[in-house]
């Protein structure tokens, strides 16, 4: 997979807060991120952890009572402030979003192959009803399902194959840039590798960009060039993904790294696996850095003092004081 | 339990502490919704009303012989609503109405419960056949149009209080029982049941004991909402003529308000207090009942 | 590495013939409620105290051979299950026994009178549809806005009303009028007199008379569609289908009208089903209120005598007319959820 320089979509000191009743909620806070064509990017840590929503500014598709600052860039336009038609524009046809199409990404009551050509129909309005159809199946055939399923209602679809329509589905209008969102919560093992599996067929055959977000850092490990993992609002790592899967160096990739069990390594057996406590309110967050109260090698120290995210090595940005310490 | 270690509680006080938490809880986020609030306040005032109406009206103004006004009065210093077509002060009839609207609105929706949630909770719980057959005659009973099956069970029963009560509460049970057989099918699935099913309990143990005190919020908030229809629906058919000729309420005002014809001949001091304390009364019931039904399914609670 | 990629296990795609067995399956259900009204119907009969000869040809029967000849008509000797074999004979040919009142069929009576009830239950239900939910979606799209709270508040106290004290008021401000208003329109009935009401001026002088009782029964029952859509747009517009119609790049109009109000429509038409029952009572209350001579006046006339022939027969024509009516709206409600058909 050759990456080239092309940015399509960079990301400087975005934070998203959400307004309450109590005041504002900082969801994400001051995250930077780049994704260049043919390249694959991960973004890692559990639910709660602001990575959601920090997707959902790619599109200016925040709730209403969030506020975004900072800078989204979408292949050269500041998607945030771009005017509404040139958002639609952009919308699909410049980057697009596979969302979790196991739940209810889909509308119950229409079938998916229309879902697909509604997509086509807003960006190519002149297309024929038949050059549409023909798209469509195209689409469906190019992520192993076959054109007859586009007469299917969601319902009478298994998840794999409604994940697989999502993804067909955003691609509809060759976007530049695609964002997948859990793409493999909710499915079995069996079918996540084949999701996997054509993600990475697809950004090698198309050169497209893909930003992927996920729980589940040995999902990302499998298909990513570079991963970042945050936590309560904020990147506190990144690297490679075979830097951060095998080596990483903040106490929370640490801990993520080890839920998920290495075959073939005897020592994972025996380590404690998972990591206790809960992810912080993020209307209460600790003092100094929010991972301490579950960090495993928090000192004093680190209740005082917010790390910030410092380059240890060449493309190595952790936010931890105590990354090289014993 | 009757240890003689210094902290332990027994199962029941722990029981009831929880209790009051939960209420105490509830009670908070029921304070947040203003339209519940107003709806309890308005409720307060007519059963306060109504519980101390004897005390507000004198004897003499209820009845038809010796009803101190002139017939047909407008509202006047002396008589602030007027008077009826027998001289009787319509605030004092008002009064003696919310006595009666309330009473069989109440007691027709406690029949309507009862049945409701027994054959709600049956058809719920029970496999087979006999769930089958309860689900199948509350589906067919909720076809029935409730009027045209009202007006002949009274015109049988004959007019009277309880038999106004009984007739909308043997019409009304089946969208309560709806209601608590999908609640009773969802908490099936529940585990606690399964424990308590594999632990050795007897069908009645799991019903009272699990599936009742979780099923008895939603029955809460459907009460309420139910006393509101009931009473409209009592209204209706004392408008209609079934209601009890000894009694006065709201709806037999304005049952004697249209055979006199009252709006002909313009008075409207007969027509239309009676009515705006059915909507209040109604509106005040259901504004609590959607208050409950937020505090009991988070989901609806920030419309 | 393509050809790694599998296909899931074949599933059948939905066959138009499921909607055909759907079909089925409503039509057959409505047959059974249908029975179960003729079962109900026929012991509200066997409730009535004393003796059914005696109270139902009160007035007629005068001699013990009338009464022989009445009780044999209607099997009223016989054994219950005979009796039921003979009623649903006589139900079923359209015998529904005569009016202590009128001394004719009840069959004819009404006959006479369903075109008027048609006529209001009908234009009244569909405005109340289309205004309910055109307030409904518009209430939820610009949630907490003053439009949404005005058109809460007045469809909450338009629920808590009985819809004939609304229609007495109307009757009170627009027909008689208050004040220096002068009222224009009639206080009650259904046709002038003195207008054949076949004309064309006959057709709008009937149109005259039944604007006031239309208008009372939309403004009854358009609140229950209103309320429902409301919150069925809301839950709607919270689910994740939409967020990706949005990420699509259609417009918002768009998403609301071809995702979410086509999904909130879903539970709008099973309140609708319900809603039939309320508005045929209505029917009766309203009718009465503006004297129109339909089926709802015949049922409330029957009351004072009381004339159970007509008590029932109306009874059994209502509940008919609302499973018939149920059904159709299950058959529609099948045509806009896929999901039921499989």
């Amino acid at each position: 997979m050759s990456v080239t320089d092309t940015e399509l979509l960079t990301m400087q000191g975005v934070s998203v807060s959400y307004q309450t009743v109590e005041g504002p909620l900082p969801a994400v806070r001051g995250v930077d991120l780049v994704v260049r064509a043919g390249e694959v990017v991960g973004v890692a840590g559990e639910s709660g952890c602001g990575k959601s929503t920090l997707v959902s500014t790619v599109l200016r598709l925040q709730p209403r009572d969030a506020a975004v600052s900072g800078l989204v860039e979408v292949l050269g336009q500041d998607v945030q402030t771009i005017s509404w038609g040139d958002l639609r524009a952009l919308r699909w046809a410049g980057a697009s979003i596979v969302f979790q199409g196991a739940l209810h990404s889909l509308n119950p009551v229409q079938r998916v192959g229309a879902q697909i050509a509604e997509a086509i129909r807003v960006h190519e309005p002149g297309l024929s009803q038949a050059r549409v159809g023909s798209r469509v199946t195209e689409l469906l055939e190019q992520v192993g399902l076959t054109g007859a399923r586009g007469r299917a209602y969601p319902h009478q679809l298994s998840g794999g194959q409604k994940q697989r329509v999502m993804i067909a589905m955003a691609l509809a209008c060759r976007p530049q840039l695609i964002v997948a969102d859990e793409p493999t919560t909710a499915l079995d093992v069996m079918v996540q590798a084949q999701i996997l599996d054509l993600l990475g067929d697809l950004v090698r055959d198309l050169g497209v960009g893909l930003l992927i977000i996920s729980h589940d850092l040995s999902v990302l490990a499998e298909v990513c060039d570079r991963v970042l993992v945050m936590y309560a609002g904020r990147v506190v790592e990144a690297g490679t993904s075979a830097q951060v899967f095998t080596d990483p160096l903040h106490p929370y990739s640490q801990a993520l790294s080890g839920a998920f069990p290495r075959i073939g390594d005897p020592a994972a057996r025996y380590a404690p696996a998972g990591l206790a406590g809960d992810p912080p309110d993020p209307r209460a967050l600790p003092s100094g850095c929010s991972f301490s109260p579950r960090c495993s090698r928090a000192v004093d120290r680190c209740s005082q003092i917010d790390p910030p995210l410092v380059e240890v090595a060449a493309g190595r940005p952790v936010a931890c004081i105590r990354v090289g310490e014993p | 339990m009757t240890t003689t270690a210094a902290h332990t509680i027994s199962a029941r006080t722990l029981a009831r502490r929880r209790r009051t938490d939960a209420f105490r809880r509830n009670w908070r986020i029921f304070r947040t919704n203003r339209a519940g609030l107003l709806g309890l306040g308005l409720l307060v005032f007519f059963i306060l009303v109504a519980v101390f109406a004897g005390l507000l009206v004198d004897s003499d103004d209820l009845s038809l012989t010796s009803a101190p006004g002139g017939v047909l009065e407008p509202p006047s210093s002396e008589y602030w609503l007027g008077t009826d077509d027998s001289g009787r002060p319509i605030l004092s009839l008002l009064i003696y109405g919310a006595r009666i609207s309330l009473f069989v609105g109440l007691l027709a929706t406690l029949m309507a419960m009862v049945i409701g949630t027994s054959i709600g909770l049956a058809s719920g719980f029970l496999e087979g056949w006999p769930a089958a057959v309860l689900f199948r005659l509350t589906e067919w009973f909720l076809v029935i149009p409730f009027l045209p099956l009202a007006l002949i069970l009274a015109t049988v029963l004959g007019r009277g209080l309880f038999n106004i009560a009984l007739v909308i509460g043997v019409t009304s049970w089946p969208a309560t029982a709806l209601l608590i057989r999908s609640q009773t099918l969802t908490i099936k699935e529940r585990p606690y049941l399964e424990r308590a099913r594999l632990l050795g309990a007897s069908k009645w143990q799991q019903v009272t004991g699990h599936v009742l005190p979780n099923v008895t919020p939603m029955i809460f908030a459907n009460t309420t909402l139910t006393v509101a229809v009931a009473i409209l629906t009592e209204t209706t058919l004392s408008f209609l003529g079934l209601g009890d000729p000894t009694r006065v309420s709201w709806g037999t005002m304005l049952e004697g308000a249209f055979s006199v014809g009252a709006i002909t001949t313009g008075a409207w001091w007969y027509i239309v207090p009676p009515g705006v304390c059915v909507v209040l009364v109604v509106l005040a019931f259901t504004l609590v009942g959607q208050a409950l039904e937020a505090v009991f399914n988070p989901r609806l609670r920030s419309r | 590495m393509s050809n790694v990629i599998a296909s899931a296990p074949t599933q059948p795609v939905a066959r138009p013939r499921s909607y055909a067995r759907y079909v089925g399956t409503k039509v057959l259900g409505a047959l059974g409620s249908l029975m179960f009204v003729l079962v109900v119907n026929f012991f509200l009969f066997r409730v009535l105290p004393g003796d059914p000869a005696r109270t139902l040809g009160r007035g007629r029967l005068k001699s013990a051979e009338d009464i022989a000849e009445f009780q044999r008509e209607y099997g009223l000797n016989e054994p219950l299950p005979r009796q039921f074999i003979t009623y649903l004979h006589n139900t079923l040919t359209g015998n529904l026994g005569d009016s202590l009142r009128y001394r004719v069929p009840v069959s004819e009576l009404i006959l006479d009178r369903l075109w008027p009830t048609l006529l209001l239950v009908g234009t009244s239900t569909v405005l109340a549809m289309v205004i309910g939910v055109w307030l409904g979606v518009h209430s939820a799209w610009k949630r907490g806005g003053k439009f949404d709270k005005g058109s809460t508040g007045s469809t909450l106290v338009l629920y808590s009303m009985p819809e004939w004290w609304l229609g007495l008021l109307l009757i009170a401000v627009l027909a008689v009028g208050i004040g220096p208003f002068r009222g224009i329109f009639p206080t009650g009935g259904l046709h002038s007199t003195g207008v054949d009401p076949s004309s064309v001026e006959g057709v709008l002088d009937t149109a005259k008379h039944l604007t006031l009782p239309v208008l009372t029964l939309t403004l009854a029952y358009l609140a229950e569609y209103s309320l429902v859509m409301r919150s069925s747009l809301l839950d709607e517009l919270g689910e994740d289908y939409i967020t990706t119609a949005r990420a699509k790049g259609l417009r918002d109009v768009v998403v609301r009208r071809r995702h979410a109000v086509r999904n909130a429509l879903l539970p709008t038409t099973t309140v609708s089903a319900i809603n039939i029952g309320f508005v045929v009572g209505g029917a009766i209350t309203i009718e009465t209120v503006f004297s129109i001579p339909g089926l709802g006046l015949l049922s409330q006339e029957a009351l004072s005598i009381p004339d159970y022939w007509v008590l029932q027969g109306t009874f059994l024509v209502a509940s008919a007319g609302v499973i018939v009516a149920n059904l159709l709206v299950n058959l529609f409600y099948g045509l806009l959820d896929p999901r039921v058909r499989t």
